[in-house]
């Protein structure tokens, strides 16, 4: 069965020129890039090219640049590096639907000596920034909030937020996971202090990720080792994904107006489809500004698992934020912080698309899905109640 | 990815007896859309009062639907009396098996079974009896006794996947554990201090415990323990005796003398040899 994957905020396809370039460097230039020999050398060339690529694509310098493992470690050593240098400062600021690999390490903190705010969102998911604002004060050590947001799309307005936190001095990190490769990003000018990202959001591999530190931040690694990433990140590189992220990110600036023009019209068509030919259906989230390859729509009187397995007997690959499918009991924390209610809640289904879906996916999509709603409807007792 | 059996999937994807019966004899409704299932069974019996035919409406998961729709097979043909003796681990052995996290769903299956029978039996329908335990789920203390006692269940997790307490906030945990603790017929433990200690009631409960406690355990061994002293959560000791050139002394120190001052004076502690 052919597989149609618009999972893409979960994980993505490795390109196939990303999959080339990596692929020499398992078995035939397997050398250590701190090695003194030529052999082991020319890895550390490429390295140095994938840390230039990457910095490009983000409009930072390459020596700010710190190649690590996975998004959730740069969320830690960001966050951890800014606590560390500010000793005295107390108060941590989030919001309230980042991604677990913040969300949790903040409720950690809250539970160790930290007093926590967390920044709620209105029914749209758009963050209160007043509130955002009137929280900050002195003994604030650290203000992170995400770039965009997974389940929603939604983007936030992280220029205005590093604006006005540059003047106050606050340390400023975004988790820019999901913004990464989808929407044109120039930290020259943006404020932020430290950012996120992870490889295989963007046609990477899985395994490797990076933190930005803006130079001039005050940092503290969170792997002490050897003088890898200068002694920022210890421990031996994994060379062949760190050089398919730098192809991946080369790969990203290039397709960045596809990626907004292309693959929007697709799931904006999706979109649209979807609600036109699916009665009791809402999108999930500021339409406005939202990352140009996601939708969340919640199909009302349905829930989200029983969507997501009729959609797998077509190979459709989609995500929910219905409790069921996570084995927790409770709908998604990013949904139920927007408020969106119990009724839409358990039957939100994510589509994520990527540069790899085709006009014709979608249209399969649009007609497979209409009648397996209306198949689960027929079966909920709540569908004809609600008529 | 849920592991779901074959017979899980077939009754999902091709759920038997689904809809309404009109003029039934039993009908019982159970779950809520908040907490994201909800079944209703209807019934008919025929005139040897056996059960002539069941339908059922399901908002949930693939396993709730299946479980729903495997309820409507199994019932068919039995009078109340049987039927009465369905238990949720019958459902969940007719399909083969359900992932633990999902055992709720067979739950919510007997549960609609016993609510449709004391319908058609015009019994006034049961009061909510019992105290809410779990607020988010609005699961009462009986609920959860009887998870505990008719599936055997130890833990915390075992009672939210069978009957969801526990589930949501998490601030009734406690209350659950002492429910599983009392219906086991297991000592409830003393409820852990949550006054913090200063420094020097930490140094004096520290050193009663390693007197009335400890030492006397490490005597009998004809061991001995020195306090040395308290550096903030670090609880540094010297052994004496048999204890100093015993081999599984780190052992005996780490195990039984950290566990007992984590147990008795506070979890945070670290207990540390000092060399003689």
């Amino acid at each position: 069965m052919k597989v149609i994957y618009v999972d893409n905020n979960a994980t993505t396809q490795v390109a196939p020129e990303v999959l080339e370039e990596m692929l020499p460097y398992f078995n035939e230039f397997y050398g250590n890039p701190s090695s003194m020999h030529t052999f082991g050398g020319m890895v550390e060339h490429k390295i140095v090219e994938a840390r230039e690529r990457l910095a490009g694509l983000l409009g930072a310098s390459p020596e700010e640049i710190i190649i690590n493992s996975c998004g959730t470690e740069s969320d830690s050593t960001a966050i951890r590096a800014a606590i560390l240098s500010n000793p005295d400062k107390k108060h941590i600021l989030t919001s309230r639907v980042e991604h677990p690999a913040v969300k949790n390490l903040f409720e950690y903190l809250s539970k160790n000596g930290y007093r926590v705010t967390f920044v709620p969102v209105d029914r749209k998911g758009r963050l209160d920034l007043d509130y955002l604002y009137k929280n900050l004060s002195e003994d604030t050590a650290i203000v992170s909030i995400m770039w965009a947001n997974n389940e929603s799309g939604v983007i936030f307005p992280i220029e205005e937020i590093g604006g006005v936190l540059k003047e106050k001095e606050i340390v400023f990190h975004t988790d820019a996971v999901q913004a990464v490769g989808k929407i044109p990003i120039d930290l020259k000018n943006v404020d932020v202090d430290m950012f996120s990202l992870s490889g295989h959001k963007f046609h990477g591999p899985k395994g490797v990720g990076a933190l930005y530190v803006r130079k001039g931040t005050k940092y503290s690694p969170f792997l002490i080792g050897g003088h890898q990433e200068k002694g920022r990140r210890g421990g031996t590189e994994n060379v062949a994904s760190i050089i398919g992220l730098g192809k991946a990110s080369e790969l990203a600036a290039a397709n960045l107006s596809d990626e907004s023009i292309r693959v929007k019209r697709l799931r904006d068509k999706l979109e649209t489809e979807l609600l036109n030919r699916i009665p009791n259906s809402i999108v999930n989230g500021d339409i406005e500004n939202r990352l140009p390859n996601t939708t969340s729509i919640a199909f009302e009187y349905v829930e989200g698992e029983a969507i997501l397995l009729m959609m797998d007997e077509y190979g459709i690959c989609a995500s929910s934020g219905s409790a069921c499918t996570s084995g927790s009991l409770e709908p998604s924390h990013v949904l139920r912080a927007m408020g969106v209610p119990f009724t839409a809640a358990h039957g939100s289904i994510r589509f994520s698309l990527s540069i790899y879906n085709t006009e014709e996916e979608i249209d399969f999509i649009i007609e497979k899905l209409p009648p397996i709603i209306e198949r689960l409807r027929e079966l909920s007792p709540f569908w004809k109640k609600a008529q | 990815m849920w592991e779901y059996t074959k017979t899980v999937k077939d009754h999902f994807l091709n759920p038997r007896n689904v809809g309404v019966i009109e003029n039934a004899d039993g009908v019982g409704e159970v779950g809520s859309l908040a907490c994201g299932d909800a079944l209703t069974l209807y019934f008919k019996l025929d005139e040897n009062k056996q059960i002539k035919d069941a339908k059922f409406q399901t908002f949930g998961c693939a396993s709730a639907i299946a479980s729903s729709s495997a309820l409507t097979e199994m019932i068919k043909g039995l009078t109340l009396e049987e039927a009465e003796k369905i238990t949720n681990d019958k459902i969940a052995e007719f399909l083969g098996g359900l992932p633990k996290q999902k055992m709720h769903c067979s739950v919510l299956g007997r549960d609609a079974l016993e609510k449709a029978i004391t319908n058609y039996r015009g019994e006034a329908e049961k009061k909510v009896e019992g105290k809410i335990v779990c607020e988010c789920f609005g699961v009462t203390d009986i609920e959860i006794k009887r998870a505990v006692t008719e599936n055997s269940l130890n833990s915390i997790e075992d009672v939210t996947n069978y009957v969801k307490a526990g589930g949501g906030c998490e601030n009734c945990h406690e209350n659950i554990q002492e429910i599983i603790d009392s219906t086991l017929g297991r000592e409830i433990k003393a409820k852990k201090k949550v006054i913090r200690l200063t420094n020097i009631q930490k140094i004096k409960l520290i050193e009663e415990t390693l007197e009335r406690e400890i030492k006397p355990a490490l005597k009998k061994d004809g061991g001995n323990i020195e306090l040395v002293d308290v550096d903030g959560n670090n609880v540094l000791v010297k052994l004496h005796g048999t204890c100093a050139t015993c081999s599984a002394s780190q052992i005996t120190l780490k195990h039984y003398v950290e566990s007992k001052l984590r147990e008795l004076v506070a979890p945070e502690l670290l207990v540390e040899e000092v060399q003689q």
